[in-house]
This record gives structure tokens, sequence and C-alpha cells, in this order.
């Protein structure tokens, strides 16, 4: 007889077991990042990868979301009469929220599972077995170049978003909601904070850092054949998003009670 | 007399998966320079017998000698320290699709050793002309090799380190039977060019009569039978028989039904 009560626990246990395989596999992450050797060749290639490549649609997600946002904002400001506060929300808007989750979410989907789907294959097809008899230590070889590249360049893409969001919003201010350019520009440089762009790139690293943990462990850990990749990858995008909502609440916490 | 050191001694090694029992007590010797051949169904645990030895599996009990060295609880550097004198042929060839033909032979070389990579080109052309692949192929991608093309690529990675001892996991499977005779040709003279001791895994009986000094049958987790290459045909062993004339008939099929 299928008891509910075994049912919730077997699923706590299960939770419980992949919590701590996930901490061991970060733990060991984390100690092969500080032991050498360092490949900086693999880094440098992963960097252009997930930072390079990447610009072009993290670019587009913040260019039309610059451009809505200042539509909306003026839409909900002209409420109460407070139209001119456009670029000063849109600004601080992206650079503190919009820009890093946007940004995040846009990398755990092709960051995320082009990671997974490339470690998933070489699991199921014997390359990390490979990797480890010609005394390679995966973690170093793999793990570690798709970590400090995906925790270096995503707060450098955001850097790079928030640049063409606030542009987005300008471009729309100017030819659509009737702003003086110059105003414009005074009123966005003036509102933003050092804090604004710190906090947002603080968020970046954290996110980057999870993409690109999340792809890895999912793909060290995928079994059996395409379907095991496939599954693999679906459990990295899925994971690293539900990561990046979570820690964006609390890192958002840290910097709001300073 | 003393006896030589083995150069693999497996004692005693079990190893489960849950209630799954795989190896229930294996005892296996190979001596210098020999070539052994462990056979047996799908199944029956031979990968895992060479997972275990290279540290990619650890068994729950025994032991795995290595030049006399009990290697089963070695971990980090220790574990690479003895994985410097393996090389091993994976059953897919498992080559790293990201690099090119000769960055995959020279791989161990590079990684492995701290060659120059100048260095290591050289010795993997010359790895790769030893199994019959000319330097137009160094730079090639391994995705759009041939099976047998990439078997002979992962037979110069597996050499190209010359290790003392080499594992050939299934050589000849997925290959046409030219091709896998090409492929047993290579072996066996890479093998005695190096004076390595082989261990290998293998369904097929014309591979494993071509490579082996010695046959070693595995079911039920243990080595059931092992003799010279010469003693196969009249070992008197059913499952041993009915393995190697392919037959439906025979303890195997008893267990099946």
């Amino acid at each position: 007889m299928n008891n509910p009560l075994a049912a919730v626990g077997r699923i706590f246990l299960s939770f419980l077991a992949t919590v701590g395989r996930l901490s061991m596999f970060t733990g060991r992450s984390l100690s092969a990042v500080v032991t050498l050797p360092f490949y900086w060749r693999l880094c440098l290639q992963q960097m252009m990868t997930i930072g390079y490549y990447s610009l072009p649609v993290v670019g587009m997600t913040a260019l039309f979301t610059g451009a809505v946002l200042a539509l909306q904002i003026y839409l909900g400001s002209a409420r109460f009469g407070a139209e001119s506060a456009v670029p000063n929300i849109v600004v601080v808007g992206l650079t503190r929220e919009l820009g890093p989750v946007l940004a995040g979410l846009m990398l755990g989907g092709r960051v995320g599972a082009a990671i997974a789907a490339e470690l998933g294959t070489m699991k199921v097809t014997e390359q990390l077995d490979a990797l480890i008899t010609l005394q390679t230590n995966p973690f170093r070889y793999l793990v570690v170049p798709r970590l400090v590249a995906a925790t270096v360049t995503t707060p450098i893409l955001v850097l790079i978003a928030d640049i063409i969001g606030v542009m987005g919003g300008y471009l729309v201010g100017i030819h659509r909601l009737d702003f003086n350019s110059a105003v414009y520009l005074k009123n966005t440089y003036d509102f933003l904070e050092a804090m604004d762009v710190t906090s947002g790139l603080v968020k970046a690293a954290v996110f980057g850092f999870l993409i690109a943990l999340m792809g890895c462990y999912h793909g060290f850990n995928s079994k059996g054949g395409a379907q095991g990749v496939g599954r693999a990858t679906t459990d990295a995008v899925v994971s690293s998003l539900i990561l990046i909502l979570i820690s964006n609440y609390f890192v958002t916490e840290a910097f709001f009670s300073q | 007399m003393m006896t030589e050191t083995p150069r693999l001694e497996l004692i005693d090694v079990h190893k489960s998966f849950g209630p799954k029992v795989v190896l229930n007590g294996l005892n296996l010797s190979l001596a210098r320079g020999e070539s052994v051949v462990v056979i047996g169904g799908s199944g029956t645990g031979k990968s895992v017998m060479l997972k275990c030895i290279l540290g990619l599996l650890h068994p729950e009990q025994g032991r795995i000698l290595i030049d006399g060295e009990d290697t089963v609880a070695l971990r980090g550097a220790e574990r690479e320290r003895i994985l410097t004198k393996f090389g091993m042929l994976f059953q897919s060839a498992a080559l790293f699709d990201s690099l090119t033909v000769w960055e995959n032979v020279a791989f161990g070389l590079i990684e492995g050793a701290g060659m120059e990579r100048e260095a290591a080109r050289a010795i993997a052309i010359d790895k790769l002309a030893k199994v019959g692949l000319g330097e137009d192929m160094a730079e090639a991608d391994p995705a759009g090799l041939s099976g047998g093309m990439r078997k002979r690529v992962g037979l110069a990675r597996a050499i190209a380190t010359e290790p003392d001892i080499i594992f050939f996991d299934e050589p000849t499977t997925g290959l046409d039977p030219i091709m896998g005779d090409v492929i047993n040709n290579l072996i066996t003279e890479c093998v005695r060019d190096l004076g390595a001791t082989t261990l290998t895994i293998s369904h097929d009986m014309s591979s494993a009569r071509t490579i082996a000094d010695r046959v070693a049958m595995l079911y039920g987790g243990q080595i059931i039978w092992a003799g010279g290459v010469d003693e196969i045909d009249h070992c008197g062993n059913d499952f041993v028989d009915q393995f190697i004339h392919g037959r439906e008939e025979g303890p195997f099929a008893l267990e099946v039904t």
C-alpha cells in the first residue's frame, strides 16, 4: 500500500541527497580553482564562448528591455505627473535589477544548456574517464575554466547590457516621448550611484557562477545516452534559472540592508 | 626460488551497485609483458573490473596491486602517479571532440607529462604512423573519422606515453571483420614493440585468439576459468565451451530460462 508520508519522506531524502552531492561537487570545484595547474588557454576560450558569443543575445535583450521600460514608466508616472522620472527609473531599474537578471536568464538558457550538453556528452562517451586515465583532473580541466570564465565575463556582459539598455530607454525617450536629449542624459547620470552599478555587477558574478556550476554538475552526472544528456541539459537550465531568481533576492537583501 | 612480482594483481575484489553484486571475489594476476584477454557475457562486470583497477570505481573489498603496491585507497596525486603506468583504448575510442587528432594522441604527453607541444606533436605523428595514419590526418577533426580510424587514433593515444600496462576495452566491437583484424594486428605489434602488459576485455574470440597469451572467463563476478589461448578449445568448462562456440544451448541458456 502506498503511504503518502513515505512518499513525502522519499522525496525529502532525495532532495537532501541532491543537496549533499551538489555541495560536494561545489567543494571539489572550488578546491580545484585554487590548485595548479590552471588552464589559461581553456579559460580564455570559455570567456570567448560564454562572454563574446553571448553579446548579441544579451545586447538585444537589454536594448528592447530599456526601450519598453521607458514606455511603461512613462505611462505609469504620467498618472501622477512624474513623467520626468523616466530616465532615473530606467537607469536604476536596469543597473540594479533588470540588467543582471535578464542577462542571467538569457545566459542560463544559452550557456548553461551548452555546458551541460557538452559535458554530458563527454560523460556518456567515456571522455571524462579518458581524461582521468590520461592523468588529467576533470575538475581542473573542464569545470574550473568554465566557472572562472562565467564568473568573470557575466559582470562584463551585464555592464555592456546596462549601457545598451539605457541607450534603448534614451532612444525611446527622445524619439517617442519627446524628452530633450541633454536633459535625459543629465538626469540619468546625476541620479545614478556607484552602488547601483556595483550591486548589479555582484549579482552578475553570482549568476555567472551558478550558471556554470549547474551546467557542469548536471553534465558530470548525466546518465545513459542521448536521453540522459537531454535530461541533464533541461535540469541545468531549469535549476540555474531557479537559483538565479532565489539568489537575486538574497543578494538584493544584502545590499538593501547596507 | 624467487618469484617475480606480478605487474597487476587483483585479490578478492568485490564491487556492488546497490543490491546487484557485480564482482564477487575476483582474482586475476598478470605477469610482466603478458597479454590476458578476459571474456564473458554482457553485464558480467568486465568494464567494472577495468574501472576498479583505474580507480574510476572503488571496490568495497579486496586488493588491487600494481607492481606490488596496493592502489585501492590511492587518491589525488598518488592516483595520478599510478595512472602514468596505464594506457587505455576505450570501446568508443573516447576521443576528445574539441581537439584535433594529433592533440588527442599527444594529450597524455602535454597534460600528463608536461611536455612542450611541438615535441609532443612529433611523437604523436610518429605514433599515428605506427597505427597506419599519415601526417595529413594530424589536423583532422575526430568527429569526421570512421569507426576504424577512431580506434586507430585511440590506440595511438593509448601507446603515446609508452605505458607499462595497456587496457583494451572491446577493441574490435563495431568494426567489420577486416578492420577488426587490422586493429588486432596493430595491437599485437604495438604491444610487442613496447613490451607492455595488456589486459583486454572482449566478446570477439577471433580477437582473443590473436591478442592473448592467456584467456580468462568472467562469470558470476569471478574468474571461473583461466588458461593459455591454446587450451581454450578443450578446457572442459561448459561455460567457456558454450561462449567460445556461441551456442544457445548450455549453462548460460539455462540461466536465461
